[in-house]
């Protein structure tokens, strides 16, 4: 049996670069926004299952304080990048920085 | 054996929301994706029994984060806003698929070291919650979340700093208008009180169980966005006073504590007679000041003339 | 006493800032005496420091590693002070922009809040000793940072806003991931207890992930292209906010990581790369600032030229060479080096802000002779100019000087050689701004008037660039105060 704290690691590692790619490879704001939270709580997952490494003594309350101060950090950054994002797209009608679409900064 | 094959299933619905939220077509796919996608997430975390940590991802990481992205797509649609598509890079995946295979590598490898249970445990007594989470949040590493509660009005001064000069003063977000006899409407009436008793009770919880200011805040601002949205509520003006204490309260409170603290001889140290009351206290403060925070968050700024 | 004279750097302005959100009218007041009281503070903590050495306090009494502990040393204290400096004088300079009359207005607002907890931020960046505690100041500081830029609202710095957004995030999650393998290995976040337990691979990839955050949110190359239009868009005094004092918090936390946690682990060619890329930085940031022809974007491409000098303390004074001689007077250059930036960087763009408003536009041709009208804020860009260029007497010369003598001390003459070539492509940068400015010929003749006082503040924050080259010995021996290493070194015979 392998302990669920290697499993959601591993997931973690592998949403870590699931997130990456959608954050480095989207022209889309939103899109790059969406991509960065799933690399965020990839990070958490990984964090998270480190503190479980040792059954035998219970889990570790400090990271799950800490993923829960990260957590609401990242929806801080979240919604600030999409009121900036918002209003990008009213003024010029477009949801991408101008040098991902070929256009001079 | 059963445990496992639990764990496998969501870690496969895990990776496939995962893949399907970022590489959806359309966007509104996307989020609707993600949003599934943060439940899976919620459910990993009670699988690593993280409750407190569950709930805070299916209330912000999920919940919140979903609803922002949803707006935002509302938004970027009336404007016409959009981004030509990217084609797949090769190089690119391959090297984040690099990047993970290292990653699980060093979770398989990492050695075994115990975490900070003995010395958490140690300290638990006279830190005025039998929460361990609680304990660490509100007392061994105040700090930290003085902090994060105030990086969350920073945001909010940030976003309100979008608004045009001549809406100043008016009410966050667009006006909503709903039929009084609606569908809306009805669970407007219906559901806050539910709410409020449910975020109450996760704040009130939150020093002797899972649960705490951060999540119960959560369902507090749900609470009154649902109202709102429903006309039932409207969002007082971006000048008022009243609202503006409620922002400021819980980190004054907090800072407040941690300054007398101070005077004592350790910032933000609670004497262990009164950290029960004064964690409790912090608690409620704080969970009013997020609550308005968050809801005001998704309300964005006052767009209409005061 | 120490407890208060730690902890009321960060409570300060953070109570400050609450009490401007809710008592928006008294914002300014509050705001401005807050940096008045901080730098005086900063001033007494630095005596105490260096009559006593390195001041800890635990966090609610809660040592590491379960608690957060606060450290001052020489460093850090230094760094509070001078940044408490430029913000005293920043947020006086930002009053005529900011501060309401009679209706509270958007921007009058928002600014202030933002600017103390950007200033919280910093300060708890400078003192703090713990990786998560640091990550979470970096975000405060970070957004707060991201909100000023986008104050003024036009598609322009909304758009320069995103684009620092887009960087800062990701800088952010590679820090995190970094401090969460630290704790995952040692099951601490403390500076100062990791320096002491052996260290194996996964610090070591803890190290590669958090200093590539951190100089993604430095801006050094090839991660700048986010800081030039962030830093020119934003108005005068967040821009000097922004580039005098907030890339600074992330390179002070850089230097902690490899100095003071894990000197062992720098090998030659990290250190190298560090200083390569510095390197790059100063031709690259400096070539690119030649081709503006916008004050605001000279001053920010200067910035990243700037920013690249501060990186050459790792091959310098990094890993096996922290206890050579020479060491020492890397490590006080890279701090004086920051220091004269501060200062004469703030105060070239308040004085940018100035001609903007006097000329309406920044542009440099609008700068031709602007000297006759007004001579106060045209003298403060000269001597700030003097500094960056590294001219005699300066702080910024001080700082290249010791840079030099290391370098040549040390056997490492590639290194002097981008010292000169950066002073020589500053004055090149800056000469073109500096001649229009004091040409005889052609006046402006339609100026705002902008009143003797306000030229005053960035001529203050430039007199002490200069001054921090001509008085150098003091805050020399101070920087060395709780340096790691440097114990050792003075011991020996």
């Amino acid at each position: 049996m392998i302990p669920s704290a290697t499993l959601f690691g591993l997931a973690g590692a592998a949403l870590v670069g699931i997130g990456l790619y959608g954050f480095l490879a989207h022209a889309h704001l939103l899109r790059r926004l969406l991509s960065f939270n799933v690399l965020g709580s990839g990070v958490f997952l990984m964090f998270g299952a480190a503190a479980w490494r040792s059954p035998w003594i219970g889990a570790d309350a400090v990271p799950h304080a800490l993923i829960i101060t990260g957590i609401v950090v990242k929806l801080a950054g979240s919604a600030l990048a999409i009121a900036l994002l918002v209003q990008l797209a009213r003024a010029t009608r477009r949801a991408a920085l101008p040098e991902d679409e070929g256009r001079p900064p | 054996m059963i445990g496992t094959a639990l764990d496998l299933v969501v870690v496969a619905l895990l990776v496939a929301a995962a893949l399907a939220a970022v590489g959806a077509r359309g966007l509104f796919a996307g989020v609707v994706f993600f949003v599934g996608y943060g439940v899976f997430v919620a459910i990993a975390w009670l699988r690593l029994d993280a409750i407190d940590v569950a709930l805070a991802e299916a209330a912000i990481g999920a919940g919140l984060t979903g609803v922002l992205l949803l707006g935002a797509v509302g938004h970027l649609t009336r404007a016409g806003a959009g981004a030509p598509p990217r084609r797949p890079a090769i190089p690119l995946a391959l090297a984040c698929a690099g990047i993970s295979v290292m990653l699980g590598w060093a979770v398989l490898s990492l050695p075994d070291a115990p975490g900070l249970q003995a010395p958490v445990a140690a300290a638990l007594p006279g830190s005025g919650s039998t929460n361990p989470v609680t304990s660490v949040l509100l007392n061994f590493r105040a700090f930290d979340t003085l902090l994060e509660s105030i990086v969350l009005l920073a945001v909010l001064v940030g976003v309100w700093a979008l608004a045009p000069d001549a809406a100043w003063g008016g009410r966050p977000g667009l006006v909503q208008r709903v039929r009084p006899d609606g569908v809306l409407a009805g669970f407007g009436r219906l559901l806050p009180p539910l709410g409020l008793l449910v975020g109450v009770y996760l704040v009130w919880a939150g020093t002797k169980q899972p649960g705490g200011a951060f999540q119960g805040g959560t369902v507090l601002a749900a609470v009154w966005l649902l109202a709102s949205m429903a006309g039932v509520a409207r969002a007082p003006r971006v000048t008022s006073l009243i609202l503006r204490a409620a922002l400021v309260a819980g980190p004054v409170l907090f800072l407040a504590v941690g300054m007398a603290g101070a005077l004592g001889g350790s910032f933000l140290g609670l004497r262990p007679d009164w950290a029960a009351a004064l964690v409790l206290t912090i608690e409620v403060g704080l969970t009013l000041s997020i609550a308005s925070a968050l809801a005001l968050l998704v309300l964005g700024p006052p767009e209409r003339p005061a | 006493m120490t407890t208060l004279l730690l902890s009321l750097p960060v409570a300060l302005p953070l109570l400050a800032a609450l009490l401007a959100v809710a008592a928006s009218r008294q914002a300014a007041g509050l705001a401005m005496a807050t940096g008045f009281l901080v730098l005086g503070l900063s001033v007494w903590l630095a005596f105490e420091v260096a009559a006593a050495g390195p001041i800890t306090i635990a966090l609610g009494g809660w040592e590491a590693p379960l608690g957060i502990v606060l450290r001052a040393d020489g460093l850090g204290a230094g760094f509070l002070v001078v940044s408490a400096m430029v913000m005293a004088v920043v947020l006086v300079a930002a009053q005529p922009s900011f501060e309401d009359q009679g209706q509270e207005s958007r921007a009058g607002f928002a600014f202030w809040p933002l600017a103390l907890l950007l200033f919280a931020g910093l300060n708890t960046a400078f003192l703090s000793r713990d990786l998560f505690n640091l990550f979470v100041a970096l975000e405060l500081l970070t957004l707060s940072a991201i909100a000023l830029v986008a104050i003024e609202g036009k598609a322009g710095s909304v758009t320069a806003a995103l684009r620092y957004m887009v960087f800062a995030l990701l800088g952010s999650v590679l820090f995190l991931l970094g401090a969460a393998l630290a704790y995952a290995a040692h099951a601490t976040l403390d500076i100062g207890l990791l320096a002491q337990v052996e260290l194996g691979w996964p610090m070591a990839a803890a190290l590669a992930l958090m200093t590539m955050g951190l100089a993604i949110k430095t801006a050094l190359f090839p991660f700048h292209a986010w800081l030039p239009p962030a830093h020119a868009g934003a108005p005068a005094p967040a821009s000097a906010m922004l580039s005098a004092l907030v890339p600074k918090a992330s390179f002070v936390i850089l230097l902690r990581l490899w100095f003071d946690l894990a000197p062992e682990l720098a090998s030659p060619l990290l250190l190298a790369v560090l200083g390569g890329l510095g390197a790059v930085a100063v031709i690259h940031g400096s070539l690119l600032a030649i081709g503006q022809d916008r004050l605001k974007l000279i001053i920010a491409y200067s910035t990243v030229a700037q920013l690249g000098y501060l990186f050459l303390v790792f091959p310098l004074a990094g890993g096996a060479g922290g206890a050579q001689p020479w060491s020492a007077g890397a490590w006080t250059a890279a701090s004086f080096h920051a220091f004269a930036h501060m200062l004469a960087k703030a105060a070239m763009f308040l004085a940018a802000g100035l001609f903007l408003r006097a000329v309406g536009h920044d542009r440099l041709e609008g700068l031709r002779g602007l000297a006759r009208a007004m001579p106060i804020a045209c003298f403060a860009f000269g001597l700030s100019a003097i500094s960056l260029m590294g001219l005699p007497l300066s702080g910024g010369f001080t700082a290249k000087y010791l840079l030099l003598t290391s370098a040549f001390a040390s056997g490492q003459w590639g290194w002097g050689l981008v010292l000169v070539a950066g002073g020589l492509l500053a004055a090149i940068y800056l000469f073109r701004p500096l001649n229009l400015m004091f040409s005889k010929e052609g006046a402006a003749a339609s100026l705002t008037p902008v009143p003797r006082w306000e030229q005053v503040l960035p001529l203050l924050l430039a007199l002490a660039a200069v001054l921090l080259g001509l008085f150098s010995a003091g805050p020399f021996a101070f920087l060395q105060i709780g340096r790691p290493g440097a114990a050792a070194e003075g011991l020996l015979p």
